[in-house]
Parts: C-alpha cells; sequence; structure tokens
C-alpha cells in the first residue's frame, strides 16, 4: 500500500495554544483552529514521516483509538487541509521543513 | 456572530496569553517626519542575538501575531534573518514601513517569508506634500514604487494615512490612489505626543470641522446612519469589558528591549534584556494594574453615554496623566460623530 506524506506549507503561520493549534493561511489571512488530534498531526507533518507512522506513534499510542480507524480519519482530516491550503499532501517525502 | 479571530482575542485575554506583540527592531529612520513621536539616535538597540532570543520567548509564551515595525526597520543590516527566524518560528509577521528601501528584490524576498501584509505610511497624493511631512525628497515616489513591488509579488499592502493639518483633504484621493494600485487603506486621524512627553506634536493635528468631516464621511465609516446616531447607555456587556487588548493579550517592545502594554500606551513594565519575556508578562506589577481594569472601573467613562461606542485609547489618557481617565482625543471624536457631549466634557463644562 502505498504511503502518504504531509508537510505544513510555508505560507501559513501557526500557534499551539492549550490543546488547540491556531493556523494562519497567509495568502487569505483564512484562520483554522486543529482541534488536539490535528494538532498533533500537524506538528508531526515534516514531509519525511509517512501518516501511517505518525498515526501509530502519536495518535493510536496516545489517544486509545484503533489504527484503523484512526488511519482513515486522518486521511480524511489532511485530504481537507490540502484542500484548504495550509497542508501539502504527497505520495512522495517531501523535502523536511524545520519546525 | 462572533468570529475564529475574535474568539481567539477573547480566549487569549481570559487565558493571559499575549497573543500580539509589536516589535520595533530600531528607531532610526531615513525620514524625518514632522509628527514623529521617537527619538531617532541609536541608544543601544538589541543584537540579532537577543532578538532571536526574544522571538523564542515569545514562540513559547504563545506569541502569535508580530508586528515588525520602527523606526524604519529595514535599516538594520539583519532585518531579512530577523524577519527569516521569525517565519521559522511560526509567528503571523506584519510590517510597518515607509518602503524607501524595498525594490524589486527586497519584495521578492519578503514574498518568499509570507508576511501577512505590509503597511506603508502615505501622507499625501502629492509628493510636495508628503516629501514636506517626511522631510525627504522623493520618498512618495519611492514609497508607492515599494507598494507597486510588493504588490507585484502577490503581497497584501495596506497604505497608512496620518491625518494633519499639512494633508487635511487629501485623504480620499489617497484612498483612490490605494484602490488604483490594489491596496488597503487605512487612516488614523490621531496625532500621538513624542515618547517624552512633549505634547507639543498634537498641535498638527486635525479638529473641528475638519475631524468631523472625516469622522462622518461614509466611504470611510460604511454605515453612517448606525455610526453618527446618539449611543445607548452602557449596559453590563458594556461595563464589563476590557478597556483595549494592550496589556491584556497584547504588548510593545521597543529596540532597547523596553515592554509597554502598546506602543502608544508608554507604561514601564520592565525590559527584556534584564528579564525573560514570560516573567514580566506574567508578574509585572504595572502590567497587573493595566490587566485588573474594566470598563466599570473608569471613574468618569463609566458614567459616559458613549462608553460603548468609543474609541477611547488608555495609551492617550495615560500620557494625559491617568490609564483609567478619559482620553481627550476621543472625547473629542465621539462628540463629534454624535453631537452628544462626552461626560468629561460635561464635567468640565460644569466645572466651569
Ligand atoms: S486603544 Fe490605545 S492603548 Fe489600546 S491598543 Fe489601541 S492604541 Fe494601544
Ligand atoms: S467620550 Fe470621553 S469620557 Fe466618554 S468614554 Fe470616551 S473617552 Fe471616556
Amino acid at each position: 500500500m502505498k504511503d502518504t506524506y504531509i508537510r505544513r506549507s510555508a505560507d501559513t503561520a501557526a500557534r499551539r495554544i492549550g490543546d488547540e493549534t491556531m493556523v494562519l493561511a497567509v495568502a487569505d489571512s483564512t484562520l483554522f483552529s486543529l482541534n488536539e488530534t490535528a494538532s498533533v498531526l500537524w506538528e508531526a507533518a515534516d514531509g519525511t514521516t509517512p501518516l501511517r507512522t505518525i498515526v501509530e506513534n502519536q495518535i493510536v499510542a496516545g489517544f486509545a483509538v484503533d489504527s484503523e480507524t484512526a488511519y482513515r480519519d486522518a486521511l480524511e482530516l489532511v485530504a481537507e487541509l490540502g484542500r484548504r491550503g495550509i497542508l501539502e499532501v504527497a505520495d512522495q517525502p517531501l523535502e523536511e521543513r524545520p519546525k | 456572530m462572533i468570529s475564529l479571530a475574535e474568539e481567539l482575542n477573547a480566549k487569549a485575554a481570559d487565558a493571559g496569553i499575549p497573543l500580539a506583540v509589536h516589535l520595533d527592531l530600531t528607531w532610526r529612520c531615513n525620514e524625518r517626519c514632522v509628527h514623529c513621536y521617537l527619538d531617532h539616535d541609536d541608544q543601544g538597540e538589541m543584537t540579532l542575538a537577543e532578538i532571536r532570543r526574544l522571538l523564542e520567548e515569545l514562540a513559547a509564551a504563545g506569541v502569535f501575531h508580530l508586528t515588525l515595525s520602527g523606526g524604519e526597520p529595514l535599516l538594520r543590516k539583519d532585518f531579512f534573518a530577523i524577519v527569516g527566524r521569525a517565519r521559522e518560528l511560526g509567528f503571523n509577521v506584519k510590517l510597518k514601513t515607509n518602503g524607501i528601501l524595498i525594490r524589486s528584490p527586497e519584495a521578492a524576498r519578503l514574498r518568499a517569508l509570507a508576511l501577512d501584509s505590509i503597511q506603508i505610511s502615505i501622507y499625501s497624493h502629492r509628493p510636495e506634500i508628503h516629501d514636506a511631512i517626511t522631510r525627504v525628497n522623493g520618498s512618495l515616489a519611492r514609497s508607492l514604487a515599494a507598494a507597486r513591488f510588493l504588490i507585484a509579488q502577490g503581497l497584501r499592502v495596506k497604505l497608512a494615512h496620518v491625518l494633519m493639518r499639512q494633508n487635511r483633504g487629501d485623504y480620499p484621493e489617497v484612498q483612490a490612489l490605494a484602490r488604483d494600485i490594489g491596496a488597503g487603506f487605512v487612516l488614523d486621524p490621531t496625532i500621538t505626543p513624542h515618547l517624552n512627553g512633549d505634547r507639543s506634536l498634537l498641535a498638527l493635528g486635525v479638529a473641528g470641522e475638519d475631524l468631523r468631516r472625516v469622522l462622518k464621511d461614509p466611504e470611510l465609516i460604511g454605515n453612517a446612519g448606525e455610526f453618527c446616531s446618539p449611543p445607548a447607555p452602557p449596559d453590563d456587556a458594556v461595563l464589563d469589558a476590557r478597556p483595549c487588548s494592550a496589556g491584556h493579550s497584547a504588548c510593545y517592545i521597543s529596540p532597547y528591549g523596553d515592554l509597554y502594554p502598546c506602543v502608544q500606551f508608554p507604561l514601564a513594565c520592565g525590559n527584556v534584556r534584564k528579564q525573560p519575556f514570560q516573567e514580566i508578562w506574567r508578574d509585572s506589577a504595572p502590567l497587573q494594574e493595566v490587566r485588573a481594569v474594566r470598563i466599570r472601573d473608569l471613574p468618569v467613562c463609566s458614567t459616559c453615554v458613549h462608553a460603548g461606542s468609543c474609541t477611547r485609547c488608555p495609551g492617550l489618557a495615560f500620557m494625559e496623566g491617568n490609564f483609567r481617565g478619559p482620553s481627550a482625543a476621543d472625547c473629542e471624536k465621539s462628540y463629534l460623530r454624535t453631537g452628544i457631549l462626552s461626560a468629561a466634557m460635561r464635567r468640565a463644562a460644569d466645572h466651569r
């Protein structure tokens, strides 16, 4: 099965505030509020770690959910964030972006 | 309906998070604007290393919006290194500049750094007026060229227009110019006293009929009927509100590390060279005092019919002697807008 890779878009500003992460798409000043699980994905979105590994290590381990459900939800979420232009989603590793 | 941004501001103020910081990188400037409230001699600015450390502290404290300004921030040789580090740390960076040092290559670098917006001061569409205010020949042409370079890169630019006696009547043309080049427009009708306390600059501001015209101009204020109608007396929601974001979810840091609640509120709260930012933000006694204030604690303004709609600036009130007091400039605006005397004006009349 092919892997999915995610990377925070360069045209965003972001800050973790409590359990949430505020992400601003600089191009049109749209503000997004990511919940706790989405924040975990956001922070791990370095472009090189496969999504499945992120989900296994950080979501399944930290949030007591089963692997398949967590992965399906994560795929849906990253697709949505990709459509909003704040996350790059690819089936190849992307060049690493520093935190 | 409350927007996500408003919700975030309210959350930050409740949680004591400094969501927005205005950082002046230098007070040096390549213009000499007649109304400027800063001292341009370098008194020992923070170094790049100090600013890097400060940015890390700000990110850790939860700061999201970072406004870089001055003086003219691009006069710093390390300007792009500072912006680069700020963007790496995830800040939403806004820049205030006169644009003189921005040509096509600088505009491209700013685009690559994905800045939120760039505000450029334009005092008139007429070079003889703008250049007389900045006291630099050719400055209007340079600033407008910068705005165009930035817009060509796809960056968001706002032309900021400070209203003064020298340029009264020019703002509609500057607003039209902004529209033509694809920039936003902000008008600031308030002149600020010099940070050293000298109030003589206030004589440059517009008053009376000139100010009334601006405050009632539908091109600027949208719904004039609503904006200028008699205000509703303040209710509990108004009285329980915070006067503004200064010290609650926002603050200002000077090039020398001094922290104030706002650039227009020079109440010394500490210095980030001597103490970690977070410690000052959390523990400074003056900041705690500012933070404790709600509209109902303001002895005059809480009794004022304008309390819910007034643009009262606690910083201007502070510079008049008491940050819990009224601000004369805002009393005048409330009065000119609605024709109804403010509480401070009534008191002054009663004492006559
Ligand atoms: S009202 Fe005055 S003190 Fe408050 S944020 Fe605005 S300028 Fe600063
Ligand atoms: S109009 Fe004057 S007295 Fe009334 S709230 Fe505004 S600053 Fe205070």
